[in-house]
């Protein structure tokens, strides 16, 4: 079979998986594709590689499309959201002085309390905390804006590329930060910190990374579009079988994937993190998630959550701001695609975002599909149609 | 008008090379080697272009400057000039990124862009060429010892040592290299 090359770029994360795996087990070869990977070694590197066609597409932070729409970061072109590759997957940690101070204040390290934690940082900060995040648009910032807006801690990001993480909190460059695995259990590996919170526990759905094209190459390239987003699909579905672990962590921990101990990367897949060099153990259920509860699904109230977000900070009409990052989101695509290779489908392209405290059953084409509780720490309840910031 | 440019480049033969490229155009040169606080080094220098590797992870420190926009920052507002197409797939070819304050007027950006470009060029070829030899380099050794196990295992000559391994890599279709490294792993295997 003669096969389709197809450019997919990346940077070395945890949550590549169902791009690697795609490649590597053979589902992209199924599809008729030859995908050439692309590692990239920051965000904005990425970004310029999509936009100006050296890949023809690339896993990509969930609320870079949606700034880039806003006119954020520069008014390069359109993105399309085309399927979420990984929900959760980030670690809050902390210095080793800072967690001191923080067991100090008497802060037990549950791991699963963001109210608690927000309060007990609070307590135990002295002066403004510097937060390392990897990019300024991120779900990573989100997050840890949301987090600490009511908290009373001072604090400000920094911008350090996730593999650099650790030294940075090592040197005192930082203070705490948010990043995806497996680099915050790298600074633990290290001895440079403390684990936090996962980031599940700020808001227990968030779409970490997205699989992006330019708008004008996915209207140009329909059949390669589904074509990749069923290859993809059908590796996040092989992913989410807990047999398949060690296999994908052996695959990724390789230099040309993430370059990071086996051991590491499938701790996180398991939920089983180690938070300190003391070697204590926190269980977390849906640590990262790559499929089960409609994971893949491009909801349009989750992007929509992010503009309200970015548009509130850079004082943006919030209103327009959700309604251009809703139509980022793909789920026409994403139906007719993924129809045929077996996906279940929800009746709605929308939700509420926050208001599933359980996993919970909603009407789908097939019948009934299982969502994933979706709270938020504060039991804040988005409404994607009402502009309440 | 001299502009104040800073080169983001831990390697210092790199960066000497840039700076020989850009100070006799009659601009000011700051090299900023360490990834550590380099948002604060950058803001306090203030320069009106700064130009990093598209291979630095760094630069997505640099991002988070093009969005500052106080008062008192002089912000580098934008990925080489959008306006100019064919300089930015340039730059991008041959991986040269550059932040540069709002304002600054296009053909100026773009004479200190030729400058970096052509200087990434060099560095790209210098790069590929490094590595073409690094691999030959590494390949000669492998055939060398895979000649070696074949004198010795079937007492062949050198020549023909080289003559059986060329005629096992046209027979698979495979190169030479190749079947040499597999002979040589083998060899290993059963040692």
């Amino acid at each position: 079979m003669n096969l389709t090359p197809l450019r997919i770029g990346f940077v070395p994360l945890l949550d590549v998986a169902p791009i690697a795996i795609a490649h590597e087990l053979g589902f992209a070869q199924s599809e008729g594709l030859a995908l050439g990977l692309h590692r990239a070694p920051s965000w904005s590197s990425l970004r310029d590689m999509l936009i100006w066609g050296r890949v023809d597409a690339a896993q990509m932070l969930a609320p870079v499309p949606v700034a880039m729409a806003l006119g954020l970061g520069g008014d390069f072109a359109q993105l399309d959201i085309l399927q979420v590759l990984s929900v959760n997957g980030d670690v809050v940690g902390v210095s080793n002085a800072l967690a001191a101070r923080l067991r100090d204040v008497g802060h037990d390290f549950a791991f699963a309390n963001a109210q608690m934690a927000a309060h007990d940082l609070a307590l135990a900060a002295r002066g403004p905390l510097r937060i390392g995040v990897p990019f300024p648009f991120s779900t990573h910032v989100e997050l840890v804006t949301y987090w600490l807006r009511a908290s009373g801690v001072a604090y400000e990001l920094c911008t350090i590329p996730p593999p650099r993480m650790a030294e940075a909190l090592a040197a005192g460059e930082v203070d705490a930060f948010c990043v995806g695995e497996p680099w915050g259990s790298v600074a633990v590996e290290l001895g440079a910190g403390t684990l936090l919170l996962p980031s599940r526990a700020i808001w227990a759905v968030a779409p970490e990374k997205v699989l992006a094209a330019r708008h004008d190459w996915v209207c140009e390239n329909p059949d390669l579009t589904g074509r990749m987003m069923r290859a993809i699909w059908r590796a996040a579905k092989w992913l989410s079988a807990p047999e398949n672990r060690m296999t994908a962590s052996e695959i990724l921990s390789r230099a040309e994937y993430v370059n990071a101990p086996t051991d590491v990367l499938e701790r996180a897949l398991r939920g089983e993190m180690v938070i300190s060099n003391k070697g204590e153990l926190r269980q977390v259920p849906d640590m990262i998630r790559f499929f089960d509860g409609a994971a893949s699904f491009p909801w349009r109230s989750q992007a929509a959550w992010f503009a309200a977000q970015i548009a509130q900070r850079h004082g943006l009409d919030i209103d327009a701001s959700m309604r251009s990052a809703k139509s980022l989101c793909r789920t026409d695509l994403y139906r007719e695609n993924l129809r045929s290779a077996g996906a279940d489908l929800p009746g709605a392209s929308e939700k509420l975002e926050g208001s599933l405290t359980h996993a919970t059953a909603v009407a789908s084409e097939r019948g009934q599909m299982i969502l994933a509780p979706d709270a938020f720490f504060d039991g804040f309840i988005f409404d994607p149609d009402v502009p309440n910031g | 008008m001299k502009l104040h440019i800073v080169i983001v480049e831990p390697d210092q033969d790199r960066a000497r090379l840039m700076i020989d490229s850009l100070r006799p155009l009659g601009h000011a040169v700051t090299v900023i080697a360490e990834a550590a606080g380099l948002a604060r080094r950058v803001r306090d220098l203030a320069p009106d272009i700064v130009l990093i590797d598209m291979a630095n992870p760094s630069r997505d420190t640099l991002e988070e400057m093009a969005l500052a926009s106080g008062p008192l920052d002089r912000p580098v507002a934008f990925f080489v000039d959008r306006t100019d197409r064919d300089l930015t797939h340039q730059a991008i070819e041959a991986g040269v990124s550059a932040y540069v304050v709002d304002g600054l007027q296009p053909d100026r950006v773009a004479t200190v862009m030729d400058a970096a470009i052509m200087r990434f060029q060099m560095f790209r070829r210098m790069r590929t060429e490094l590595e073409t030899t690094r691999r030959a380099l590494e390949e000669r050794k492998l055939i060398d010892r895979a000649k070696g196990i074949l004198m010795k295992a079937r007492g062949l000559s050198e020549e023909d040592a080289y003559a059986l391994l060329r005629k096992a890599a046209m027979d698979q279709g495979r190169k030479v290299a190749e079947v040499a490294g597999a002979l040589v792993t083998a060899a290993g295997l059963l040692s």
